[in-house]
């Protein structure tokens, strides 16, 4: 669903004028942090208070019928609930398992617990994936550019054609 | 004379007396004819590439860049940026990444000008089977399904292999091809008369025969180009991958072409004598392989499995 017609659905329009502002003050845990792009949110979504503000945390897990509902969790799921990555009370950040709430630029930490070995790989440009300059500046792709944190696995790709053979190529 | 002057004469000797030799066979190669223009007998007498002198040096490339810009209506640089100091090129592809997506063929193809049509493809990617590994006499390189990776299968692209010990240069009749200070070996296709002993000499299929005049369409050509790299070819000479010398030899130094479009991450580029270089932690912590090892021709070009 687009997010204007939730919003026409569900407020009236005067209710969004004040809500692109954001404050989020939180007390992050000292640790390297790396030169990423965006995050690859899709357009419009976040700050995500921009609705949350406005609701009721539900930490209850269920099917979501109102919202998200494209979101199907395909990530170790038996164990797994929205919340354990999301931050309930401040929905503009994600956390970590001690608690601790972490940007989204930093996503790489949350994955991190959990994939330890990827992480110290990517951390030092052999997994995943670093742009800019050989000798120079870097910027990492964070681990969501190419996983989707819902349903991770690497999705396939449509192959460029192969080549002509090469009977075919030398008249 | 000195040294360097004779041994500029020699090789000049050389290469006519070679020339001389095969042109009666071969027909390929092409001594200016006979409504040749003045700039194209000044390209057959040119100099060794680095025999050159500065005034010498520039007044090829100005040639060269006019010649380009006219022929492809645009304006045409060729550089001929020096390998940089305390820089040794490596290049590692990790088979456990790759799925063989073929992103990095056809970036390749746009960033150095290869033809079109006829087609010339500096990488191969080879699809392999997981049980057999890597047994190239199982190599399919015409694989096309609607999704990859393909069950079952795993990919190799190949390229030129940037050997320390490059069996090609060795057996150039005319040195037209060597491997500059930074690993990088080059091709001088103002030198090069096509007699291809180097693709047969070379273990990878890595170097590419320019049969027909080179399909390049104007709007497609890539106008920043290096001499030793993607400047466009004439007919009947060789080609081969360079590292995107026009890129790499940047000051910062840009990703090559196939690196920088690899949607999975693969594709690892940089400096060997760097410590604090990826190149060099997963050649220390990974499990890494160099092909037709037996051969000694110690290629940079290194495979490894990150898992
Ligand atoms: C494994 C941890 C994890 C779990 C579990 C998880 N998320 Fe996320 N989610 C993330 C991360 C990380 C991002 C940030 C992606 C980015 O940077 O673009 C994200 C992004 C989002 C976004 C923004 C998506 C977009 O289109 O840009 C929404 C909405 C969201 N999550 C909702 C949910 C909901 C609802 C659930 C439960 C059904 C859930 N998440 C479960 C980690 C998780
Ligand atoms: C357009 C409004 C809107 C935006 C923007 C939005 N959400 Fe939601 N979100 C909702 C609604 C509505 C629900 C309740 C859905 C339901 O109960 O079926 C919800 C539920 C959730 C839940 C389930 C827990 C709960 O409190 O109900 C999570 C987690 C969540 N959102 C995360 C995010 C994240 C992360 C972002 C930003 C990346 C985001 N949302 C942005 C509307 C929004
Ligand atoms: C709380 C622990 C935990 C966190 C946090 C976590 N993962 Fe996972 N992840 C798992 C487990 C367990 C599996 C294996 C089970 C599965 O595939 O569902 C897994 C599987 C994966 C896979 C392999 C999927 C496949 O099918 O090949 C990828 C990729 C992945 N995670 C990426 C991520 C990324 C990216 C993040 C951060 C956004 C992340 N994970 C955060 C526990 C976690
Ligand atoms: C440039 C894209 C890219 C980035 C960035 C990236 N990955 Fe991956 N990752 C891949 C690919 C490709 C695979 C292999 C998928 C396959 O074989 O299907 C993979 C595989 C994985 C796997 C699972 C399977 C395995 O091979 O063990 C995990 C877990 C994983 N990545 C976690 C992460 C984490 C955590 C981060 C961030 C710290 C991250 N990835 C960043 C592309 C990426």
């Amino acid at each position: 669903m687009k997010i204007s017609r939730f919003f026409s659905r569900k407020f009236p329009l005067s209710a969004l004028v004040s809500v692109l502002i954001l404050a989020s003050v939180t007390v992050y845990a000292a640790e390297k942090t790396f030169e990423v792009p965006r995050p690859p949110f899709s357009e419009g979504i976040f700050p995500c208070s921009q609705c949350h503000k406005y609701f009721k945390p539900n930490p209850k897990r269920r099917v979501l019928t109102e919202y998200h509902t494209e979101i199907v969790l395909h990530h170790a799921e038996g164990e797994r609930w929205c919340t354990d990555c999301h931050n309930l009370l401040n929905r503009d950040t994600l956390r970590l398992v001690s608690g601790d709430p972490v940007d989204f630029s930093e996503s790489y930490r949350l994955c991190g617990q959990c994939h330890g070995d990827k992480y110290r790989d990517w951390k030092v440009g052999v997994h995943g994936k670093r742009t800019g300059y050989w000798n120079g500046e870097k910027q990492y792709l964070l681990c969501v550019h190419c996983h989707n944190p819902h349903d991770p696995k690497f999705k396939s790709l449509k192959p460029l054609p192969p080549p002509v053979r090469p009977d075919a190529a030398r008249h | 004379m000195s040294d360097n002057k004779k041994n500029s004469y020699d090789q000049h000797r050389s290469r006519r007396k070679f020339l001389k030799g095969v042109a009666a066979g071969a027909g390929l190669i092409a001594l200016p004819g006979k409504d040749a223009s003045a700039s194209m007998w000044e390209e057959f007498f040119q100099k060794h590439f680095k025999e050159l002198n500065k005034d010498e040096l520039k007044a090829v490339i100005n040639r060269l860049e006019a010649k380009y810009s006219g022929e492809f209506d645009k304006k045409v640089t060729v550089k001929t940026t020096l390998p940089i100091e305390g820089v040794r090129y490596g290049y590692a592809l990790d088979l456990s990444r790759c799925i063989g997506c073929r992103r990095c063929v056809y970036a390749c193809v746009k960033e150095n000008n290869q033809s079109r049509d006829p087609q010339i493809h500096w990488i191969r990617v080879m699809q392999l089977d997981k049980e057999k590994g890597v047994d190239l006499s199982r190599a399919e390189h015409y694989y096309n399904p609607e999704q990859v990776p393909a069950k079952g299968h795993f990919y190799m692209p190949v390229q030129c292999q940037q050997c320390e010990k490059p069996p090609c240069t060795k057996v150039c009749p005319v040195q037209a091809t060597w491997k500059e200070k930074d690993g990088i070996v080059v091709v001088d296709y103002n030198w090069c008369i096509g007699c291809r002993y180097c693709m047969a000499a070379c273990p990878y299929g890595a170097r590419h025969f320019n049969w027909g005049k080179p399909g390049l369409p104007k709007a497609e050509m890539n106008p920043v180009t290096h001499y030793l790299g993607n400047r466009p070819r004439p007919r009947g000479v060789v080609e081969k991958c360079t590292f995107c010398v026009q890129r790499t030899r940047e000051q910062p130094g840009r990703y090559p072409a196939c690196e920088e479009i690899c949607p999975v991450g693969a594709r690892k580029f940089g400096n060997l004598l760097d410590p604090e270089s990826e190149i060099r932690y997963l050649i220390e912590h990974k499990r890494v392989f160099i092909l037709k090892e037996e051969l000694n021709t110690q290629p940079k070009f290194f495979y490894f499995y990150a898992t």
